[in-house]
């Protein structure tokens, strides 16, 4: 099967992961000082991995672009973190997580990587106990939990609608231990500019001084790349501004293949746009659809009216209100995964039923929760016939306990209160599946260069489950990387410190000075963010949550035109030895503008439906996903020779031993 | 703003229509150089902007007229990473309450207004560029001593082991909220850095497991907190009133206890 080897471990699945411990070579304690690793991106993969790393004994140096390690991305996640803890007793176990998470990624992941996801899941949730994340907790002082999409079991564990925050910061604070002993360095404003290779092995980055817009050169043993996904190639994405494929993408241009770029995830509840100057779009948790009911009217003059302001959602009687997710999955409702929810909000904007000027919003309500929690509480609270008033001003307590920053940061950015009417939510981009192609060991194509969290491919196929976001990402930092690596060191105990006065770093420095002096020779008509936002449109009209081959086709000439305009025509201000925000962003939209092109190929010659990626093409009677086993249940590994439409495709074949292969559903 | 009311609070309906600001914004090439207040008109602005947005529509004009933009941090722009920063009107991410600068929106400004746009100031926190300030003072206090001293194993007691009271889960959950933004230093007369502190210190002494190491910790962040240049705790509660996550005042009252009772200990 071509060059790809997987790595995975021979015997029973449930026993791989121990196995494979017990069989890798280790670093005896006295060597691991003298090796170097360098950790990019300082999020929950980075940031663990950077923590661990160092608790064992290695010499870590870690690279942000952020003022500080406690501000990456992953601090942004709301709803929470699951592991198969069973602590409601509702029958959940190592293997129904494992089967979830297939399941949700439309068969696209491998079996035994995800088994070994679900196995570490209840680690990770001591381990952040015993840092000390204050996760939510029950009267009786144990650990509550919610439930996500996809699944039929509770095993979210969140801290507020802030669980991101706090694993983060439990990771932090666990760097920072390290940074007191002085085992790990951390760099922060700082941007990895290129992956530095001695002898076709990861030996370095360059780096650029985000301050002084000095150029840096580290050298490594290893290089682990943890910097996160590529969802701002949409321009308008849940994204920090930020975020970027850069390491990834410059460690691809190495020798790195990039694996299922077409798999983005286009999350349903997302504050809707408002207008030409949207920098961002800011997600509203998936928590919220264990109490929130989606709707549309049922009647186009309905939703015509409202759309011309003359109605409001509350003057729309019960029955005529379309619950169409309860209508079409009975069985999961408003808890359908990700794409499936999505898909389903589209098809009824596109039909005419979308509620806000544009025509592209549903409602999620909260007025049936509200009255449910209030008679409970009112009962609770030995209040005695409540009236309607009572039972609403109670009810809105414990959503105001549940979800109280997400109502606030809803109301602050649309001005209306979600508490008396219902909140207006529509699909945005918000995770990518897709990434660095890794073995089971995490490491890329390119020998010493490991890839953790959502930058690389592997645990979610072609659709990511709700709070498996956090768990992947700690599990690859706490619980993965820190044991593989050690395999791939242990041939490097004589090494000795690695030079950065090689041929190999003169010459990767020489060309990430070239090409910003090539950024900043543009004949200066338009600005970085024309090219992205032109991009952006580029993508979410022909590649975003319905594709077909002709608008890939296109797109794919689109931005290959974009980009040779933006080399030749973009306008970056100010000079490349000083803090120059324009240059940063210029690196990182040139990037964008090849892996742009390189989506829209992965989307094209997947001709099947899956997960987050749907082709027009292919769908059922009913407009469900048509996914194509004989011909597609393989990983598509990218391998850069040139411009991103000549990339070499390999093939890694998914085997499926210990789940059978059934269409999706959530009827 | 003794009340803790944002100045037009009825202006909340101007969505539609556009404004014209007067912006005196601080422009500053780099920590070195000395800096000045730069006026700049701009036209256009929509209530349904946030300030971040506007500022990136004056960059764009100043980017077409081939002038260096304005230069500010941000990064999640939804109110949790704790980038973005800014002293506006004099007030730490704004006229509104509760909300970091970039949830801030221009619906809180009218037409004709004039903002004056700073970056956050204290000795502590340096300007780097234009309206950028470096945080890193911070990052070195958390890493004298926020944390528990755990290491990563995978063989720590089962996450439900030991029981915690939810009142103190939710205490403690209430002082982790803090995002390290920096509001509560520039919103203080002495830019005393002790409400970030002491969200920390309190996060780990409502915990079981924070216990055990609460003498070092509260003395050790605390040392680091003096020895970067914060000033000290008055009681004036400013940090409280602008802080974005509503960290109580409380925390500083608990730390200054836990510091004391480490002393005596000590």
């Amino acid at each position: 099967m071509g060059i790809l080897d997987s790595k995975i471990p021979s015997g029973p699945l449930a026993d791989k992961w121990t196995k494979h411990k017990n069989d890798i070579n280790l670093v005896n304690p006295a060597n691991k000082r003298n090796i170097d690793i360098i950790v990019v991106g300082t999020g929950l993969a980075g940031g663990a991995a950077a923590a661990t790393l160092a608790e064992l004994g290695y010499n870590v140096k870690t690279f942000c672009y952020q003022d500080s390690p406690r501000r990456a991305h992953s601090i942004a996640a709301q709803g929470g973190i699951n592991a198969a803890k069973n602590y409601q007793g509702d029958g959940d176990s190592n293997y129904r997580l494992f089967y979830d998470t297939i399941k949700g990624g439309d068969y696209r992941s491998r079996e035994a990587n995800v088994y070994r996801l679900a196995e570490v899941s209840g680690n990770i949730i001591d381990q952040c106990v015993a840092q000390g994340v204050p996760f939510a907790r029950e009267y009786g002082g144990m650990l509550d939990n919610r439930s996500f999409g996809g699944v039929l079991v509770s095993r979210t564990f969140y801290a507020k609608g802030q669980t991101g925050q706090q694993l983060l910061l439990g990771a932090y604070a666990a760097m920072n231990r390290q940074i007191n002993r002085g085992k790990i360095q951390s760099f922060t404003r700082h941007e990895m500019m290129d992956l530095v290779l001695v002898d076709g092995k990861a030996r370095g980055i360059i780096a650029r001084d985000l301050v002084s817009g000095k150029i840096e050169r580290h050298s490594a043993h290893a290089v682990v790349l943890a910097t996160g996904g590529y969802g701002n190639v949409f321009f308008l994405s849940t994204n920090a501004m930020g975020s970027n494929v850069m390491a990834a993408w410059r460690a691809h241009r190495k020798g790195a293949f990039f694996a299922n770029p077409c798999f983005t995830q286009i999350h349903p509840t997302c504050i809707p746009v408002s207008g030409d100057h949207q920098s961002k779009l800011t997600l509203m948790s998936e928590s919220l659809r264990n109490d929130g009911r989606i709707w549309v009217p049922k009647k186009m003059e309905d939703a015509v009216a409202i759309r011309e302001g003359k109605l409001k959602p509350t003057q729309i009687a019960e029955e005529d209100r379309d619950y169409y997710l309860e209508r079409r999955y009975p069985a999961f409702g408003n808890l359908v995964p990700r794409d499936v929810a999505s898909r389903a909000a589209k098809e009824r904007c596109d039909a005419g039923y979308g509620v806000n000027k544009t025509g592209e919003a549903v409602y999620l309500d909260f007025a049936s929760a509200i009255k449910r929690y209030g008679k409970e509480k009112a009962m609770t609270s030995g209040i005695k016939d409540p009236d309607e008033a009572t039972i609403i001003k109670l009810g809105e307590e414990v959503i105001e306990a549940k979800y109280g920053n997400l109502f606030q940061m809803y109301e602050k950015i649309v001005d209306e209160n979600p508490y008396k009417t219902p909140m207006k939510i529509y699909p945005a981009v918000h995770y990518t599946m897709g990434g660095l192609w890794v073995d089971y060991n995490l490491q890329t194509t390119i020998p010493g260069c490991y890839c953790a969290g959502e930058a690389n491919f592997s645990d979610h196929g072609a659709n990511r489950l709700g709070a498996s976001a956090l768990m992947q990402g700690l599990a690859d930092g706490y619980f993965v990387l820190p044991y593989t690596i050690g395999d791939y060191l242990s041939k490097d105990i004589r090494t000795g410190k690695i030079p950065t006065d090689s041929p190999a770093f003169d010459e990767a420095e020489k060309q990430v000075r070239n090409r910003m002096e090539k950024l900043m020779s543009g004949s200066g008509i338009h600005s970085v963010d024309y090219y992205h936002k032109k991009l952006g449109k580029i993508m979410w009209n022909k590649c975003g949550m319905a594709r077909n081959a002709q608008g890939l086709e296109e797109a794919i000439k689109e931005i290959a035109e974009l980009r040779k305009d933006f080399w030749e025509n973009v306008k970056v201000t100010g000079t490349i030895e000083s803090k120059n925000q324009e240059l940063e962003k210029a690196g990182r939209v040139a990037d964008f503008l090849e892996l742009g092109e390189l989506f829209a190929k992965d989307a094209l010659q997947r001709n099947e439906s899956c997960g987050g990626h749907f082709r027009e093409e292919y769908q059922t009677e009913e407009g469900e996903a048509l996914r194509d086993d004989e011909n597609f249940k393989f990983v598509a590994a990218w391998e850069y020779v040139g411009e991103p439409k000549d990339a070499k495709l390999h093939k890694e074949d998914l085997v499926y031993e210990n789940i059978e292969l059934k269409t999706r559903s959530y009827k | 703003m003794v009340d803790g009311k944002p100045n037009n609070e009825q202006q909340t309906t101007n969505n539609y229509i556009t404004m014209k600001l007067y912006l005196k914004i601080w422009r500053q090439k780099d920590a070195s150089s000395p800096g000045k207040i730069v006026d700049y008109t701009l036209d256009g602005v929509e209530g349904d902007m946030s300030f971040l947005e506007m500022l990136d529509i004056l960059n764009e004009e100043l980017v077409s007229k081939g002038e260096e933009p304005v230069e500010f941090d941000h990064d999640c722009r939804e109110g949790i990473c704790g980038t973005c920063s800014l002293q506006i009107n004099g007030e730490p991410h704004g006229p509104d309450r509760l909300v970091t600068t970039c949830q801030l929106h221009m619906r809180k400004f009218n037409d004709g207004d004039t903002i004056v746009i700073e970056p956050f100031r204290a000795n502590a926190f340096p300007v780097i560029k234009d309206l950028i300030v470096d945080r890193s003072a911070f990052d070195r206090i958390q890493q004298a001593g926020g944390y528990i001293s755990v290491n990563t194993s995978g063989n720590t007691v089962d996450a439900n082991c030991i029981p915690i009271n939810k009142h103190d889960a939710d205490e403690a959950m209430d002082a982790a909220t803090c995002i390290g933004c920096g509001a509560c230093v520039a919103a203080c007369k002495n830019a005393s850095a002790m409400l970030f502190t002491s969200a920390k210190v309190s996060q780990f002494a409502l915990l079981p497991q924070g216990r055990i190491e609460a003498v070092e910790r509260v003395q050790n962040m605390v040392r680091q907190m003096d020895l970067e240049g914060f000033g000290n705790c008055t009681n004036t509660g400013a940090c409280e009133v602008e802080c974005p996550k509503g960290i109580s005042l409380t925390n500083i009252a608990r730390m200054n206890r836990e510091y004391l009772s480490a002393s005596l200990k000590g």
